[in-house]
């Protein structure tokens, strides 16, 4: 028996790069329907249960009627339907070689984790700072003690004898507001929450990162993830998972695919061993089963052509990624030896200062801007324990600027795949309006719109 | 206060999201273009209580109120929002406007925004072409109005 960590572990020694998709239905037959179709993609694959926003927020109330007259909820309420229902929706779908996840974007999970056991569902994801600052208003001292009741009821659900029940937990840290916000603080709360599920007793985790704005500045911080998780994670079973980009997203269909196809290439080059993916939709809607399938067996393909491609020589520029997460890390940690004391402590002094995130917990000190490559720099680092940026650089950014920054890679990739495939089209001239009203990022983690 | 000296003089005003919207670019961005324009700004950020928004503007006392949604619930939660601040007696005159993506229907035909302003709302700015050019529009009004 396997679990979704060794599952992830053996395809890795075999050279298979983990696919996984953002899914999640109201309806049972629906997303055993969705989870059957990612199961036989042709890909190396994992399942997704993505939980619906109502029972995110804890409100099983609204779930629950908003199931009863029918209407469509974005994820599975799986606090709603009986255990028997999901029992029944995983039976024959789930098993060694097709683990589930569930996904869910909870400050406070302790009902949705206090499920889990008895549904035979042992992984997670999410993180007491990266499930509290971006997505709610829920103080982050609540939350920490939350997510701490989280993972002893997964671990005390332990079953040595069974392998496959051993739980698993993905930190989110690494995809904080999904874009701007630079790499050296993505990797550092990756690992501190890392950090905080090993205090709590789990054994296997993963460390995401989501794919930014410039693919150098990105192999570098997934080899900075790498090294601080080796140095500190000792003890227990990693790896590495890889999001494709979640800021705002290409308009055109071969934008979208090209920049799909750079997060599939950046995870073999990175020694990741899972993607979770976008489709080439992204921008316009949720994703069908059928696009989600597509999306998973283009980024197999992709990945296996750079597998076999001969290695290019690549090396990555070292611009002081790791030496920040690592100062960042350090500093937390010398807080509290409790790393959830630590880490609310660090936000408190503004150790830890996301930029542009609102959450009364905040500091709101920092902040960050692309360069014409499309590289994060921190333009402030209030009171973080990291360097300052060279002089020039800290004027703080306006609201056009940040209009242009957040749609950076939707203009780019829109114009690479325009370049690609002018010789065969009428005149360029542009696509659509341009944002003039003010963007939709998906900063949901899963796709869908929030409710 | 001298009168007519505040032409052009910043204003107070408060930003918020609605309760069940956790997004929080259309925010920040409202804050920096707020602030560029020289006023001052409290940002509530997302998933804000209508109770917390109703005690931030009696205390605060602001010039003008924005309220922005992206979910596509604005209609619902702003509805509730605006009969909270509307109740309000010190709230009554306030001016309060909300805009983003206000509905899951795509464009408004008119009666979202109809509905709204009977509600309370002093303007709707929806989405689109013209929502952003008609805020800063009303914005200038706003700035050049000669506060007595």
């Amino acid at each position: 028996m396997t679990g979704f960590g060794s599952f992830v572990a053996a395809s890795a020694a075999s050279g298979m790069l983990v696919v996984q998709p953002r899914m999640g239905m109201g309806d049972p037959a629906r997303m055993r329907k969705g989870l059957l179709a990612t199961r036989s993609a042709a890909a190396t694959t994992v399942g997704t249960i993505t939980l619906d926003s109502y029972t995110r927020l804890g409100e099983t109330g609204a779930a629950r009627r908003a199931l009863t007259a029918g209407e469509e909820l974005n994820g599975y309420p799986i606090t709603v339907h009986p255990p028997g229902t999901t029992r029944g929706m995983l039976a024959g779908v789930m098993d060694d070689g097709f683990p589930v996840q569930v996904r869910h974007g909870s400050a406070l999970p302790e009902a949705i984790f206090a499920l889990l056991p008895a549904l035979g569902l042992h992984a997670s994801e999410g993180g007491p700072v990266s499930y509290c600052l971006p997505y709610s208003r829920t103080p982050l001292r609540e939350a920490v003690r939350s997510w701490r009741r989280c993972c002893e009821l997964l671990v005390a659900a332990r079953d040595g004898s069974r392998a496959a029940a051993e739980p698993h937990m993905e930190t989110f840290g690494g995809c904080m507001l999904g874009q701007l916000c630079p790499p050296g603080l993505l990797v550092a709360i990756s690992v501190l929450e890392a950090l905080f599920f090993r205090q709590a007793g789990l054994r296997c985790l993963s460390l995401s990162y989501a794919q930014q704005a410039n693919a150098g500045q990105d192999a570098e911080a997934l080899a900075a993830l790498g090294r601080l998780a080796g140095e500190l994670l000792t003890g227990t079973d990693w790896h590495i998972v890889l999001y494709a980009y979640m800021g705002v997203f290409p308009q055109s269909p071969g934008g979208a695919q090209l920049l799909l196809d750079e997060a599939a290439r950046l995870a073999v080059r990175s020694g990741a061993a899972r993607l979770v993916v976008k489709t080439t939709s992204e921008a316009h809607r949720i994703p069908t089963v059928a696009e989600n399938v597509l999306a998973l067996e283009t980024a197999a393909a992709v990945a296996d052509h750079e597998r076999r491609a001969p290695p290019g020589g690549r090396a990555t520029a070292d611009t002081g990624v790791y030496a920040e997460a690592r100062a960042l890390v350090d500093a937390v940690l010398g807080l509290s030896p409790d790393v959830g004391e630590a880490l609310v402590a660090a936000f408190a002094k503004g150790y830890l200062d996301i930029p542009y995130c609102l959450h009364p917990d905040n500091a709101g000190r920092t902040g960050s801007r692309l360069d014409a490559d499309g590289r994060l720099h921190w333009s402030s680092v209030g009171s973080m324990p990291i360097r300052p940026e060279p002089a020039g650089r800290g004027t703080s950014i306006g609201s056009a600027e940040l209009l242009d920054a957040l749609s950076y890679v939707r203009r780019t990739f829109d114009e690479r795949a325009f370049d690609l495939s002018a010789v065969s089209r009428p005149p360029f001239r542009g696509f659509g309006e341009p944002p003039s009203r003010v963007p939709l990022p998906d900063n949901q983690q899963d796709g869908a719109p929030l409710p | 206060m001298p009168m007519g000296i505040s032409a052009r003089a910043g204003r107070d005003i408060v930003v918020s999201g609605t309760l069940s919207d956790a997004h929080t670019w259309n925010l920040v961005f409202l804050e920096l273009l707020l602030r560029e324009r020289g006023h001052r700004v409290t940002n509530l950020g997302s998933c804000v209580p209508d109770a917390l928004l109703v005690a931030e503007c009696r205390r605060r006392r602001p010039d003008l109120v924005v309220v922005s949604s992206v979910n596509g619930h604005g209609f619902q939660d702003g509805r509730r929002m605006i009969s909270e601040i509307r109740g309000c007696v010190d709230l009554e005159r306030t001016p309060v406007v909300i805009g983003g993506k206000l509905g899951i229907g795509g464009a408004d035909d008119g009666s979202r925004e109809t509905i709204l302003r009977a509600a309370g709302f002093n303007r709707v700015f929806e989405e689109g072409a013209t929502g952003l050019p008609e805020f800063l529009d009303y914005l200038e009004s706003l700035e050049s109005e000669v506060l007595l």
